[in-house]
């Protein structure tokens, strides 16, 4: 297979100045959300205001949350499909908790205490077992969207008042500006995952086993089982968050929402710059990959006229762009 | 069905996925005394069993496909909407024609349909072997415009379709047996013996247990990797056919959704390995059916719907564990003395197209 790089060596090559920098996949990134950003502005009157800017991140919190959860997983190579069902999941638990008169603060925490031990029961089974991340998260994703369907069939409404004003809530900014409070858990996460890869232990444990392999993290006397293990109890917590973030957008619970919701968080952590192979990006670069993913849809509902589905063909050709592009760099690296 | 693969590979890989179908299909018999009845109506052949086949017949053609490429060390997520997209196309045209009901009409929907899956999967091969895109984020791609792709050719409408030769795929019968199980088995064989009786399945082999030492041995693992891509889009398109024509109708949301873990797991269970390598096409065809037979014990027993997925995730949960490397190498270690061979490498994400 090594004989096909050389097309791409070649074309990394022509393409050395631009690609020169490990921030270029983010700046990339960065470019092209505003450039759409500015596209939209010239297109449709309305569009330049900051409350759509502040609406992406109020629509896209949960995905925010959910993809810096992601994040961590690529990053050491692994994959986590089970997200978008332990998202339902969470939705399920909230629900029927608040309807049988839980006080909101036990409600969540038995959330993110179930999402966090699936997470780590998956974690153990990936390391342990030597199972797949793939087949593991997948199976997870069976059980987890099978409890939702185990506590109802039907989808659950919230009238809990701690709840609903969670979801009516807005915090003014500026005249004219506001956000919603799971703008501010989003951004907590955000800025402790920051935090956390960059300037903690786990962090440099978590680039090193997917930088370099397991093997060379181990001989550096690295914990890497820990951490392997470690990487899918956040993402756990952090879908247990974005469950819980969901049910304040949606004020309901119900089995069957955010199907395939873990391709959008997969897809906005490799627009976002993360290589599949880990080791290599930044959350904030995921934080983009969202707010990228947040403006293709603003600009489809500003058209009108274009369906939907042209959101999945968009999302597929960006998805394209930056694996292509992600391709050349580590061809260029190695 | 293939007996060459059955006594080439060694009966323990292909020991769990048996005695899980046969533990399965006991099941039935001990709630359903009449589990195993065939009956024969105006000619048809009916029963639980037959059902389980024609039931099973999209995820068999599917998980076969799957197959051939996971030997390659690849995965092929976008099979799940390169279903969707042949049935949007099939039943677009066939709905659009003047005589939906003539044979023509019906051919030139099937072909136009499996004809574009065969763009679909040279696009997928040309992203693995031509740009050495790690197969699962190439795929991904397809797996997501994919569906938006089938939402445009049916513009978001589910497209019904009343044409009498286009349900024999799904629904007809063909020399007693229900269609869809005369062209599965036919394009089981038809792999299996293209596989196994020429060189074929050695190159694809070779090229998933080391593609450096395959080209270095003269193998063009381009073609090969192009060709597996291509053969499972085309297996897909087959059980999109089915599928839509089952049901006549095509919607391009829910069709083949999740087929591809179907698939995927079919292939697991029959004991190939993610890794690549080594494959068993009868063990493809036994996890397709044990994934079937499960589906159709939820009913039997009467598992209440509620707790069918729950059930369904245990038991996959079951068989992974039972494979798993680490399980395998204790129940050999048991058997033969310590130390006799390094546990297998786990690595989902494979470096090795990578490393020049």
């Amino acid at each position: 297979m090594s004989s096909q790089i050389a097309p791409a060596f070649s074309l990394a090559r022509t393409g050395r100045g631009i690609l020169g920098s490990r921030y270029t996949p983010v700046l990339v990134t960065l470019a092209l959300l505003i450039v759409m950003f500015l596209v939209g502005a010239s297109r449709y009157r309305g569009f330049a205001s900051g409350q759509v800017i502040a609406n992406l991140f109020v629509d896209n919190a949960f995905l925010i949350v959910l993809a810096v959860g992601m994040t961590f997983v690529i990053l050491t190579g692994g994959i986590d499909l089970s997200v978008g069902s332990v998202v339902a999941l969470s939705t399920m638990i909230a629900a029927s908790l608040a309807r049988d008169g839980w006080p909101p603060a036990a409600v969540i925490a038995v959330v993110l205490i179930s999402t966090s031990t699936l997470g780590l029961l998956v974690g153990l089974v990936i390391h342990y077992f030597a199972i797949q991340p793939f087949i593991a998260t997948l199976a997870a994703m069976f059980l987890a969207r099978g409890l939702c369907y185990v506590i109802s069939l039907d989808s659950i409404s919230i009238t809990e008042p701690w709840f609903t004003a969670m979801a009516q809530t807005r915090i003014p900014l500026a005249p004219g500006l506001t956000i919603s409070p799971s703008v501010i858990v989003a951004a907590v996460v955000v800025v402790v995952a920051f935090v956390v890869l960059h300037y903690s232990r786990l962090g440099r444990t978590v680039y090193a086993i997917g930088g370099g392999g397991e093997q060379s993290a181990m001989l550096m006397g690295l914990p890497v089982p820990r951490t392997k293990v470690l990487v899918y109890v956040i993402s756990g917590f952090c879908s247990g968050v974005a469950g819980v973030l969901f049910t304040f957008y949606t004020l309901s619970g119900y089995s069957l929402t955010a199907v395939g919701m873990e391709l959008d968080a997969i897809a906005a952590v490799v627009i976002g710059g993360t290589l599949l192979t880990g080791g290599y990006g930044f959350v904030l670069g995921s934080l983009l990959g969202v707010l990228l993913l947040g403006v293709i849809q603003t600009i489809i509902s500003f058209e009108g006229t274009l369906s939907s589905w042209w959101t999945k063909i968009v999302i597929g050709s960006l998805l394209l762009v930056f694996i292509v592009l992600q391709r050349l760099l580590t061809a260029r690296r190695r | 069905m293939n007996l060459t693969a059955l006594t080439d590979l060694p009966k323990a890989r292909l020991f769990w996925p048996i005695v899980t179908l046969a533990a399965l299909l006991l099941l039935n018999v001990a709630v359903s005394p009449g589990f195993f009845e065939i009956q024969v109506q105006n000619g048809h052949l009916f029963g639980s069993l037959i059902d389980i086949l024609r039931n099973g017949a999209p995820t068999l053609l599917v998980a076969l496909g799957m197959t051939l490429v996971i030997a390659t060390r690849g995965i092929d997520l976008s099979v799940g909407a390169v279903v969707a997209i042949a049935g949007a196309l099939a039943c677009t045209i066939i709905a659009d024609s003047d005589a939906p009901g003539e044979v023509g009409t019906v051919l030139f929907a099937v072909t136009v349909a499996v004809g574009f899956s065969l763009v679909l999967g040279a696009w997928n091969g040309l992203l693995v072997a031509v740009f050495g895109i790690q197969p699962i984020i190439a795929t991904l791609i397809l797996m997501t415009a994919g569906r938006g792709i089938a939402m445009l050719i049916t513009e978001g409408q589910i497209i019904t379709v009343s044409s009498a030769p286009y349900k024999v795929i799904g629904a007809g019968y063909w020399f007693g047996l229900p269609a869809s199980i005369v062209i599965a088995a036919a394009m089981f064989l038809v792999a299996a013996l293209l596989t196994r009786r020429t060189a074929l399945g050695l190159l694809i082999e070779s090229v998933g247990i080391n593609p450096v030492a395959s080209r270095l041995a003269g193998v063009r693992a381009r073609g090969i990797i192009w060709t597996v891509y291509v053969f499972s889009a085309v297996c897909a398109a087959v059980a999109g056919l089915m599928i839509s024509s089952n049901v006549t109708a095509a919607d391009a949301n829910s069709a083949g959704l999740w087929i591809e873990m179907d698939a995927i797991l079919a292939v697991v269970i029959g004991g190939t390995s993610l890794a690549g390598g080594r494959y068993s096409l009868t063990g493809t065809l036994i996890g397709a059916f044990v994934i079937q037979t499960l589906t159709t014990t939820v009913y039997t027993v009467g598992i209440a719907p509620s707790i069918t997925l729950v059930f369904k995730a245990l038991v996959v949960i079951a068989v992974c564990l039972l494979q798993s490397p680490v399980l395998q190498q204790r129940m050999r270690a048991r058997r033969r003395p310590p130390g006799s061979r390094p546990p297998a490498s786990a690595d989902t994400v494979e470096t090795g197209a990578l490393v020049s």
